[in-house]
């Protein structure tokens, strides 16, 4: 245990900036401890937390779990709110419940009908974090936004451009998450904890007697109670009006012999092998989704390996668009290790991934993002593999 | 920081003689007022001047006075009780787009159990159409539920007329007169009222104690069940510290209110011009109705009020936007929504409510803050920068 971190002997942020900033609160150990941290460095801070989500909406998935374990839930937002009590700054609840529907909830609940799966987070990050709360800070005289992302920005002094780093803490790094943040965006982003691991920011969430210190992190999709999404799939969809109709199709093999029937297409995830619902000799695991002819496509580990795929809405990140492919590590889910690849830049905000090495689950939805080193030069949406 | 609250509408501070008057039933009087004993005596005899002095605000008689935990209750008290007394077959409710929340909830639960409910539009100005009122009366109307002053906008509502046609067709009228009670004269027999819910938060009295006048030979069902306080029709052990309270402060609205509706008036109406005439493209929202004397709604196109309320606030300025959710977050305002501004325009506006003690250093110091933070965030606003480009 490192007994000598304290509050005051942290790395100074990269610049120190003066004014007001904005720290984007969940009410969790981690953004709390950014506002921690910040006021320790003599900053004036200003808490904002976002109410995005209706907890009283789709009852229906009420019996699921107590909101308690949710992000977004009441307890969270007096929690943040004891939080500023306790240190003693302003804290404000602000209202982002039509955003959050329309930019993360809608095209989640979309993007499963349409066979893909995808990343909320990412969503949430790139255009509701970033951009609305991002534009109230400033509206409210906060010039930047710090956040509890495990992620380092740095400002290259030669080339101007604000770069994206993992994080210290690899366990914890969130930069797969952060790939869709504008320079714009960065330039005004701080994200104190990425220096720090998770147990160094819980000893200083203690040491400043947080009262969210032994908080459990919070570990699932804030908008879906239990991680049941298949569930919220359907509440929101009747919700919405348009009650998913009977989703049940065939399985079929790559040559498209019928071998079994599915529960519906957003059911499903490429390279998923439990719960397909019949045993065979070997192994199988879901290769593609088809929801045009509402089709799940199976086959074996060798034919779920690919090694090319097209990225779309690419965003360069620490190096402007390169002219030439340049040889870098790929990530293509959270939990993938990069491996080395090309990436070649297309027109269009496109861009081509060629591994090394076949890769296992290329999954449409998901993102892949391009690193060197610790630095993300981009990332983008996984469009087709082959 | 010399902090200014401009948010009375939301609650009030209360008044040092209402406190006064309250402390000792807290602690040395602290009787059960419905014990034998000289303990709950005291405590019984302070109630019933609370009820006479409640009930001279209202012009009503003593008897006719319910003491509730607030406003809430008291809508709800007053909206299920009547229709549950009803024996009719069928059930018919009018009431308004823009009541509060505890009467539209309300209502959105009977018509779920089958009740038939009308809801009224409103003007650009917040007033409902009395044809309209006329036109939705139908045989099997038990209710017509009707706020009086608005919260959001300070719109007044001719009530008076609204209890002569109630009475011309023998339906019962309640009406919700949190926001007005205090600020204008309400005296239940001119209105020809039935029922009337009233909130001591917003009066200079403390939160968890209001009132419901119900007139006497009302067909009411009771909605709690226990014991035999208040005529066994709301039991519950009477707060007695809170009804002392509400009686005092009941005794100050009589006395001061013609002289504070002036003088606040008169600061309101000083506020309102001095932001219209420094901020551009500004309006006031049912100006021109007949409204409570502290209420000022204000739009300022291309903001979020939510940044304006949040940056007032960081500068010491306390008002608010549309109605707070249990977060605290801003919910869009059903009010200004059926007064018919855009939901852009509905996002944009802000609602200042003055009170007793607002005074006219604070009115000055107001005039400074809003505009300045008014232009900074229109600054970097990208709407409001399209809107003035379009109109070169």
């Amino acid at each position: 245990m490192n007994a000598a971190l304290q509050l005051d002997s942290l790395p100074a942020s990269a610049e120190r900036r003066p004014g007001l900033v904005a720290v984007a609160m969940s009410g969790g150990v981690d953004s709390s401890t950014v506002a921690a941290v910040l006021l320790q460095q003599g900053r004036p801070v200003v808490g904002l937390t976002m109410q995005l989500w209706n907890q009283r909406r789709l009852p229906e998935l009420q019996g699921d779990a107590p909101a308690r374990d949710r992000c977004c839930s009441l307890d969270d937002v007096y929690d943040a709110k004891r939080v500023a009590q306790h240190l003693n700054f302003p804290h404000y609840v602000v209202n982002f419940e039509e955003q959050f529907e329309q930019r993360v909830v809608r095209p989640f609940v979309e993007q499963y009908l349409a066979g893909r799966t995808p990343i909320a987070c990412t969503n949430c990050n790139s255009d509701v974090k970033f951009e609305p709360l991002l534009r109230m800070a400033r509206q409210i005289g906060a010039e930047h936004l710090a956040t509890g992302h495990y992620a380092r920005i740095r400002h290259h002094a030669l080339t101007g451009r604000y770069q994206l780093l993992r994080a210290r803490d690899d366990s914890k790094d969130q930069s797969y998450f952060l790939w869709g943040l504008t320079q714009a965006q960065l330039s005004r982003s701080e994200f104190p904890l990425g220096e720090l691991t998770k147990d160094e920011v819980r000893r200083l969430a203690r040491q400043a007697n947080l009262p969210v210190a032994e908080k459990p992190d919070s570990m699932e999709l804030c908008f879906v109670p239990n991680g049941n999404y298949v569930r919220f799939i359907h509440a929101y969809s009747r919700e919405s009006g348009k009650p998913l109709k009977n989703p049940e199709g065939d399985i079929v093999t790559e040559e498209g012999t019928v071998i079994g029937r599915h529960s519906g297409v957003h059911n499903y995830t490429i390279g998923q092998r439990k719960g397909l619902g019949f045993a065979t000799g070997k192994p199988i695991y879901v290769l593609a989704i088809d929801p045009e002819q509402n089709r799940v496509v199976v086959g074996e580990d060798d034919a779920l390996r690919s090694v090319s795929f097209e990225m779309e809405g690419v965003n360069w990140i620490s190096i402007a668009e390169p002219a030439a492919p340049v040889r870098a590590l790929v990530k293509i889910r959270h939990k993938h290790d990069p491996a080395p690849a090309t990436a070649e830049a297309l027109p269009g905000l496109r861009a081509r991934i060629t591994f090394e090495q076949p890769q296992r689950a290329v999954t449409p939805g998901q993102a892949a993002v391009i690193y060197d080193g610790d630095s993300v030069l981009a990332g983008g949406w996984i469009r087709s593999s082959r | 920081m010399n902090r200014i609250y401009l948010d009375n509408n939301a609650t009030t501070a209360v008044e040092p003689a209402v406190l006064e008057a309250m402390l000792p039933y807290f602690s040395s009087d602290f009787g059960n007022a419905s014990s034998i004993h000289t303990f709950g005596q005291r405590a019984r005899a302070a109630v019933e001047t609370a009820r006479d002095q409640l009930a001279a605000l209202l012009n009503a008689r003593s008897q006719e006075i319910v003491f509730t935990s607030g406003g809430t209750e008291s809508d709800n008290h007053a909206i299920f009780g009547i229709v549950a007394a009803s024996t009719a077959r069928t059930k018919h409710v009018i009431t308004s787009t823009i009541e509060h929340e505890a009467v539209l909830n309300a209502c959105q639960v009977l018509e779920k159990q089958g009740v038939a409910v009308t809801y009224l539009p409103v003007s650009r100005e917040g007033l409902i159409d009395l044809n309209e009122l006329r036109k939705a009366i139908r045989p099997d109307t038990v209710l017509i539920t009707i706020m009086h002053a608005n919260n959001e906008l300070g719109t007044v509502q001719t009530l008076s007329e609204i209890g002569r046609i109630a009475a011309e067709v023998d339906v019962y009228l309640h009406t919700d007169a949190v926001q007005s009670i205090g600020k204008i004269p309400v005296d239940v027999k001119a209105l020809q009222l039935d029922l009337l819910s009233l909130s001591g938060h917003k009066i200079y009295a403390p939160k968890g104690i209001g009132a419901l006048f119900i007139k006497g030979g009302t067909r009411l069902r009771q909605f709690l069940f226990g014991g035999h306080h208040q005529r066994g029709f709301r039991p519950g052990t009477e707060n007695v510290p809170g009804i002392i309270g509400l009686g005092k402060a009941a005794e100050l609205a009589r006395l001061s209110l013609e002289r504070d509706a002036f003088r606040i008036a008169a600061l309101r109406d000083r506020l309102e011009d001095g932001l219209l005439a420094r901020i551009p493209d500004s309006h006031a929202n049912a100006s021109a109705a007949p409204r409570t004397p502290n209420t000022s709604n204000l739009t300022f196109p291309g903001i979020e009020g939510e940044a304006l309320v949040i940056s007032l606030d960081l500068k010491g300025l306390a008002c608010s936007t549309g109605a707070a959710c249990s977060s605290g977050a801003v919910e869009p305002s059903h009010v200004l929504t059926a007064i018919g501004l855009p939901a852009a325009e509905a996002r944009a506006s802000i609602r200042f409510s003055l009170g007793r003690h607002t005074t006219d250093a604070e009115i000055d110091a107001a005039l400074e803050i809003a505009p300045a933070a008014l232009a900074q965030l229109r600054e970097i606003s990208p709407t409001y920068r399209r809107e003035t480009a379009a109109h070169p």
